[in-house]
């Protein structure tokens, strides 16, 4: 697979290492989340087939997390974001 | 028809004519006691036990395919109960015992071979948890042997014993673990709940539950609605998917692992061989092809294929162990698509839906636990109860901090 | 041996004759050669067995779908299995064997089966071998695994190397014969950059094998001009000899180069070469493959598909027989007729199936010498030339499991369902048949990607061919058969056992395959799975559309284990990192031990030490009675800078972190989201804004991972920036009572007293007048012991250095073992006890967890299941018999109790012999183990043959209360 790095441009996938659902930027504050709040962030996934955000991490290149948009059922790359700012699009911030 | 080395002298000496359909091909009936969504391995196995074992013959099994379709005839065909936690070990052990009986009781030879498995390790640290294992495994009955070097080099000359990168420094033996004719597995088990009664209705997809007041009444299918006193879902790989048309997310994701065959060799190899410094293990099928595979490709996956970067790396394992293997070929590869659970445990439990049950997550362990998730599925279909060996396989399992973490990687599928 | 079966004509080179060894008999052919060629002009026709009846199996075909024609090529280490004659390039020296045969392999003892044929049909095993039960590992399986397999593995290391390679282009087009050359033209003109690739060592694809004209003139010639021309543009790659065996994700081609196979000696150089093509579009023009038809014995040697009889006398200039016999149900065949007429052939029957005309029989044991019609007439014929039509070459697009359609007037499938996005097709591999067509199609496909792709040259016109004519009927089997009739020539699938799975009930082509074994073959079933698909339908009342096809996956054609492995096996699997006093220590006597990816020093033998146990015993005595220094670079250092490092480090650690003074070092415990414990080092505070973290070594590239997720994902607006300095530093821990004697000879201008530099401080600082370092005071083994950091590349001089200072201290270096004993002697965690299924309240860390802050994996680590009163606990353990040596992994037993899981009360997680007690001791988990000091246990380690009673104690064996690193 190639995932279009937005930094570096085409980068094999190779060079990544994939974490999983992209919903694991979403971790509750654990302070003031419950138990079950935190299972069902830590646990329970979409796992959809089909579009899949997914963290990958350019660990062979830049150390960039990366949200990749891909099919499950093609494999086809639909986008590619920093992580980074796809955190704080969602407003996560410090 | 009950099949026999004699039914096969008579059935060849008039030309092969009388052999009889080994399964029905039945439309499905307005409403059964139980139906099973998913005609693979864990489904038909559990349709036979419910049968044989229960009593419970007003059974269906939907198979949005064709019977065995699923990771049943997609696998490495691996059988083995060398597992270490309290949850998983007695299961598995289970299992085996299972196995060893299993063409006798449904006269069926799917060629359980147990020839051994030998997990080599390369490093003091990986064989101290070996011998914790083999100590495990022990202590629920099963049978486990520390080899030490020479030993390995006198079972396995083959292996690089010289010049490997990570030498060997001993293995964890299992006499009992084997392979198995993974596809004859289904066929027996089809061929065993069909005479029962089960009606087995291939090319019939599930397409959505009937759901009132949190209580599971049937199925909505491509052949039409079916009414069901209680609904089994087991259909690992596509279980998420499933359970999503009855609204439920699971602690699954799914993703591929690819196996692969190598032409036809003269058998060599004793048994099951795994190298603990790499990703690759290996058997060789009674037809002689090397039977191997590795790890999952790591993303999440519905595709039944995989890309080349884990071919390399399992052929790279294999000849950083095996280098006698170099010029023979790989002849096919695939990739099956595994239900990978958060702890990398499976699941036999009720949902929190009432009268809708969950098999799933089997990870990569699930052909080797055919039998006994059957039986164990069976049981809690037909008792209410979950079946001694299987009963820390909750849905709920998270929520009390009660994981069956084997690798200890924690609440990340692609681990496992 | 005279080449008796030799004819005029062909592309092989008569100036240049090659001897070969076959089955031990020395034969001549030509360079050009294959050594189904050369067989064929010796008049060989027997040289194989079938897998299962051992039936006599002669050539097939001419290219890579060989199913039966297969042989042990080269011997020795060399030597490879099920090699298909028909794609070996002949070379002088070439030696090759039959395979799969007992006795000579025309008087093969394993011959028998096929008398017990009627015994042996589709699925035969599946219904037996079930008693007595034991019988089948003892009995039933060794005779069955006996006679399995084809070709031997050698039983010794593949002596060739194979290379791995990366490749970039436009557009890679897969096939060069007509319609492949005719797109590489139009594409390369266009100003493509185009990698072409072929299976065959001349390019031109069935231009070598037929008689077709070309723009006017030969075949052969145009292809020598297409590639002249290809060649002189400059932007082309052509790759003979080269496979492209797979279609994976977003235009990655996978392709397997045969480079040394046809030399007599490949001179070191690698075998073959796997290729990655990275291409932006791909074309498939990958030809079609001719497969049989079913009548009675159609499997005797003689019998060939039709194309390859032609390709043998056109190409290699060989005659498969002298009185050739032809049936075919498609006016391709009967052009066969006209090649061997016009090189003086005889041909003494011409059949064909539209005409109603069939053969039933065929005549002749280990060769065919008849052929028997349907109207009972027997004609004489050495060689029958078959032709149940072409299937088109669909293999790649269907790798992204799209699924091929029936096209009725093709007779067979063409591409359907989704290609692999980029990928097109053209020629016959898209069920386009006829030659002119043929070119005129890659011609319009290399234009049209050049179009699509940007390119602005121009593609010039298609050259000028004549459409041949083609018409095929779908015709696929006899009827009426007294003799079985073979579908599967490999695996010997006959259509009875089509029929049979159908009664039987395995009705789905995966299950036809599954059951009967059709087409899972070497060959894949190339000439065979169409006409068992045929049958199938026949049998079911079903038309081939409804009854669908198997698709194909990778590879195209078998490729060599050893080619995907490439340059990683033996020391070369994986990189050897080193550490910085690596060399020193190689001096010194260390033995090394891999860690990860590392090679640590595990201990340094003196002379006359006679096992590992005397060295490690005397590193880890002189520790605590002296000092001894360790390399330690391997644990991860991660450099973690910015405003809110600390609060950083507050929120990834479990314990406090925020108020750790400057100065200072603090253990921290990490845990995983889960609240698992994941990994534990120290953390030092350099500055206000600096600090610098050690992982385990094991964990090092994890946790800066999970470091760089919390930081971009989670708290993306801290201010705090992390590298990994693992490399960057090499650390020596400095151990024991004189650990500061010994440093205040080496640190520049600091004060080391334990007031100014107490336990647990740090400080940036010099060493040896100047050298950059930085000191910590912390202690794994319990003893006064500091870790010192100087930049990497000081770390040789350091060691040495350290070493000449500490000889007045009788300083040792110490490994890996002695590390390990000093630190099972003290009671710290390593990997043994922190597996990644361990809880702080197990490791006795559980008051380390705050509750006043949110850190990773702190909620979660609060559930009930991981906090149970009854759960296990660290502990240390010694034997109640003081000699007993105790063992790893034994597990704990309350005495009394039953052996069993029910009753399991723990297991030993580390043991050392201590030297400083005189004992064994370990660590371990047990239940409530930390109320339970005292009791006595059972350690049960079956595997071991061990049973012995241990004591439970402190797991801090040596200086429970911290006198000694305080000190």
């Amino acid at each position: 697979m190639i995932i279009d790095h937005p930094l570096l441009g085409p980068r094999d996938a190779a060079e990544f290492v994939v974490l999983g659902d992209a919903s694991l930027i979403d971790r509750p504050d654990g302070m003031t989340a419950t138990v079950e709040e935190m299972h069902d962030y830590a646990y329970l996934r979409d796992n959809p087939a089909g579009d899949h955000r997914e963290l990958w991490y350019h660990e062979q290149g830049d150390r960039s997390w990366l949200v990749v948009t891909r099919s499950t059922l093609t494999h086809e790359v639909i986008k590619v974001e920093l992580a980074r700012n796809v955190a704080r699009a969602q407003g996560r911030s410090r | 028809m009950r099949y026999s080395a004699l039914r096969i002298l008579k059935e060849g000496l008039t030309g092969n004519r009388g052999w009889q359909p080994a399964w029905r091909e039945p439309e499905p009936k307005p409403e059964y006691d139980i139906v099973i969504i998913g005609g693979g391995g864990h489904g038909l196995a559990t349709a036979y036990y419910l049968a044989k074992e229960f009593g419970e013959r007003n059974v269906a099994v939907l198979e949005k395919g064709w019977l065995g379709s699923g990771n049943i005839g997609r696998n490495t065909t691996i059988i083995r109960s060398n597992y270490l936690l309290e949850g998983n070990q007695p299961f598995y052990e289970f299992s085996l015992k299972l196995w060893e009986g299993l063409e006798q009781d449904f006269n069926y030879n799917a060629m359980v071979s147990q020839r051994g498995i030998l997990n080599l390790c390369h490093s003091d640290p990986q064989r101290d948890a070996f011998v914790r294992r083999g100590n495990a495994m022990r202590l629920s009955g099963a049978d486990a042997v520390i080899l030490g070097p020479d030993e390995i080099r006198k079972m396995c000359p083959y292996l690089d014993h010289e010049s490997a990168r990570f030498p060997i420094t001993g293995a964890l033996w299992q006499p009992r673990g084997g392979t198995v004719r993974h596809d004859a597995v289904a066929w027996g088990y089809a061929r065993g709940a069909d005479r029962r009664g089960v009606d087995i209705v291939q090319n019939c997809e599930v397409t959505g539950f009937d759901i009132k007041d949190g209580r599971c009444l049937g199925v909505e299918t491509t052949k039409g609605p079916i009414k069901a006193k209680k609904v089994a879902m087991c259909a690992a790989g596509s279980s998420s998917r499933v359970a999503a048309l009855a609204g439920l997310r699971l602690p699954i994701e799914s993703h591929v692992l690819q196996a692969f065959v190598s032409e036809g060799l003269k058998p060599v190899l004793p048994g099951v061989i795994t190298f603990g410094a790499g990703h690759f293990y290996v058997s060789q099928s009674d037809k002689g092809g090397l039977v191997f595979g590795g790890d999952i490709d790591g993303y999440n996956t519905y595709a039944q294929r995989g890309n080349l970067p884990v071919v390399e790396d399992v052929c790279e394992g294999g000849m950083a162990i095996m280098p006698m293997i170099g010029r023979a070929r790989l002849l096919r590869m695939w990739g099956g698509v595994m239900d990978m659970s958060m702890d990398g445990s499976p699941f036999i439990d009720r949902t929190h839906v009432e009268g809708l049950y969950l098999n799933a997550g089997w990870c990569y362990g699930g052909f080797k636990a055919t039998p006994a998730s059957g039986y164990c599925y069976a049981h809690l279909l037909a008792s209410g109860q979950p079946h001694e060996t299987a009963r820390f396989f909750r849905l709920d399992r998270f929520r009390q901090g009660a994981m069956i973490d084997e690798k200890g990687v924690g609440a990340q599928p692609n681990l496992h | 041996m005279t080449q008796a079966m030799r004819i005029e004509g062909g592309m092989v080179d008569r100036e240049r004759t090659l001897a070969f060894s076959w089955n031990g008999r020395w034969m001549t052919g030509y360079q050009g050669d294959t050594l189904a060629s050369a067989l064929l002009a010796n008049g060989e026709r027997l040289v194989g067995r079938s897998f299962k009846y051992h039936r006599p199996r002669g050539i097939f075909s001419s290219g890579s779908e060989e199913p039966s024609a297969l042989v042990q090529l080269r011997d020795g280490a060399a030597q490879e299995p099920n090699t298909r004659a028909t794609t070996v390039e002949l070379f002088d020296g070439l030696y090759a064997t039959s395979q799969n045969h007992r006795g000579p392999l025309a008087f093969d003892l394993m011959a028998v089966n096929d008398l017990l044929s009627p015994f042996l049909a589709a699925g035969f095993y599946y219904k037996t071998f079930m008693w007595p039960k034991a019988f089948w590992e003892r009995v039933y399986e060794p005779l069955i695994r006996a006679s399995a397999g084809l070709g031997r593995l050698s039983m010794q290391p593949d002596p060739d190397a194979y290379d791995h390679g990366f490749l970039h282009c436009d557009l890679l087009v897969i096939g060069a014969g007509p319609a492949g050359l005719s797109a590489a033209l139009a594409a390369s003109r266009s100003g493509l950059r185009v990698i072409l690739v072929d299976e065959d060592f001349v390019p031109g694809g069935r231009l070598s094998a037929e008689t077709h004209e070309v723009g006017g003139q030969a075949g052969a010639d145009w292809v020598a001009e297409a590639t002249a021309e290809l060649a002189a543009n400059g932007n082309v790659r052509l790759m003979t000899r080269t496979t492209a065996f797979g279609a994976f994700d977003h235009g990655i081609y996978g392709a397997i180069e045969r480079r040394t196979d046809h030399l007599v000696d490949a001179e070191d150089r690698p075998r073959q070469v796997l290729w990655r093509i990275y291409t932006r579009r791909a074309l498939l023009a990958a030809g079609a493959t001719e497969r049989s038809m079913a009548f009675g014995n159609n499997d005797r040697p003689g019998i060939m598909l039709a194309g390859a009889v032609r390709a043998y006398v056109n190409r290699f200039g060989v005659a498969p027989g002298r009185r050739v016999a032809v049936f075919t149900n498609n006016d391709d065949g009967l052009r066969t007729a006209d090649d061997l007429s016009d090189k003086g052939i005889e041909i003494t029957a011409v059949v064909d199936a539209r005409q109603g005309d069939v053969v039933e029989d065929t005549i002749g044991r280990r060769g065919i010498r008849a052929i028997r019609l349907g109207d009972g007439r027997r004609i004489d014929a050495d060689c029958l030339a078959v032709s149940g039509g072409w299937s088109p070459n669909v293999h790649l697009t269907c790798h992204h499991r799209g699924r091929p359609v029936w096209n009725a007037e093709v007779v067979g499938f063409v591409p359907g369902g989704e290609l692999p996005p980029g990928m097109s097709v053209a020629g016959a591999a898209n069920g386009t048949m006829t030659l002119a067509a043929t070119i005129r199609e890659g011609h319009g496909a290399g234009a049209e990607i050049a179009g699509d792709l940007g390119a602005g040259g121009s593609p010039g016109t298609p050259v000028e061919a004549v459409d041949e004519s083609f018409a095929a009927a779908p015709f696929w089997h006899v009827t009426g058969l007294r003799n079985r009739a073979w579908v599967d020539l490999q695996n010997d699938v006959t259509t009875k056992d089509v029929r049979q799975s159908h009664q039987e009930g395995f009705r789905s082509v995966e299950h036809l395959k599954r059951y009967t074994t059709l087409g899972m073959a070497t060959d894949q079933g190339r000439t065979a799975n169409v006409l068992g698909l045929a049958l199938m339908a026949e049998a079911a009342g079903k038309s081939i559309e409804e009854t669908g096809t198997t698709i194909f996956r990778p590879p195209y054609t078998p490729v060599a284990i050893g080619a995907f492995g490439g340059r990683a096996r033996g020391e070369h699997f994986r990189p050897h990192r080193l550490t910085p006093s690596h060399k020193w220590a190689e001096e010194n006597g260390a033995d090394f031990v891999e860690a990860g990816m590392w090679l640590r020093a595990q201990w340094f033998k003196k002379p006359g030490e006679k096992g590992w146990r005397d060295s490690v015993d005397r590193e880890a005595s002189q520790v605590r009675k002296s000092v001894g220094i360790c390399d330690v670079t391997t644990l991860g250092k991660i450099d973690i800078q910015g405003r809110d490092a600390a609060e950083f480090l507050n929120r990834v650690y479990a314990n406090a972190f925020l108020k750790l003074p400057v100065g200072k070092v603090r253990y921290g415990l990490m845990l995983r989201e889960d609240g698992i414990c994941y990994d534990d080092g120290t953390t030092a505070r350099l500055s206000e804004s600096h600090f610098v973290m050690t992982t385990t070594t094991a964990n090092a590239v994890l946790v800066f991972r999970n470091l760089e997720f919390a930081r971009q994902c989670l708290w993306p607006d801290l201010d705090v920036h992390l590298i990994s300095t693992t490399d960057g530093w090499a650390q020596f821990a400095i151990a024991g009572p004189n650990s500061r004697a010994l440093l205040a000879k080496v640190v520049d201008d600091l004060d080391l007293s334990n007031d100014a530099f107490p336990f647990m401080a740090c400080a940036k600082c010099s060493v040896f007048g100047g050298t950059p370092a930085r000191l910590f005071r912390i202690s794994f083994s319990g003893e006064l012991a500091y870790e010192i950091a100087v930049p990497a590349r000081f770390g040789d001089s350091m060691i040495r250095a350290l070493m000449k200072t500490g000889e007045e201290f009788d300083a040792v270096p110490y490994g890996t073992e002695a590390l390990g004993v000093l630190r099972i002697e003290k009671g710290h965690v390593a990997g043994n006890e922190i597996t990644g299924q361990t809880t702080a309240r197990m490791l006795g860390l559980g008051s380390m967890l705050s509750s006043s802050k949110d850190a990773i994996g702190l909620r979660l680590s609060k559930r009930d299941a991981m906090n149970a009163d009854d759960g296990m606990r660290l502990a240390g353990f010694r034997p109640v018999d003081r000699s007993v040596i105790l063992t790893a992994g034994a597990h704990f037993l309350n005495p009394g109790d039953p052996a069993d899981m029910a009753h399991d009360q723990g297991w030993m997680t580390s043991v050392a012999y201590s030297p400083e007690l005189g004992i064994s001791v370990g660590l371990g988990f047990l239940k409530r183990g930390t109320e339970r000091m005292g009791e006595t246990v059972r350690a049960y380690s079956p595997v071991r043959d061990q049973d012995v009673l241990v004591e439970v104690c402190s797991p801090h064996h040596v200086d429970p209360d911290g006198v000694r690193q305080r000190g």
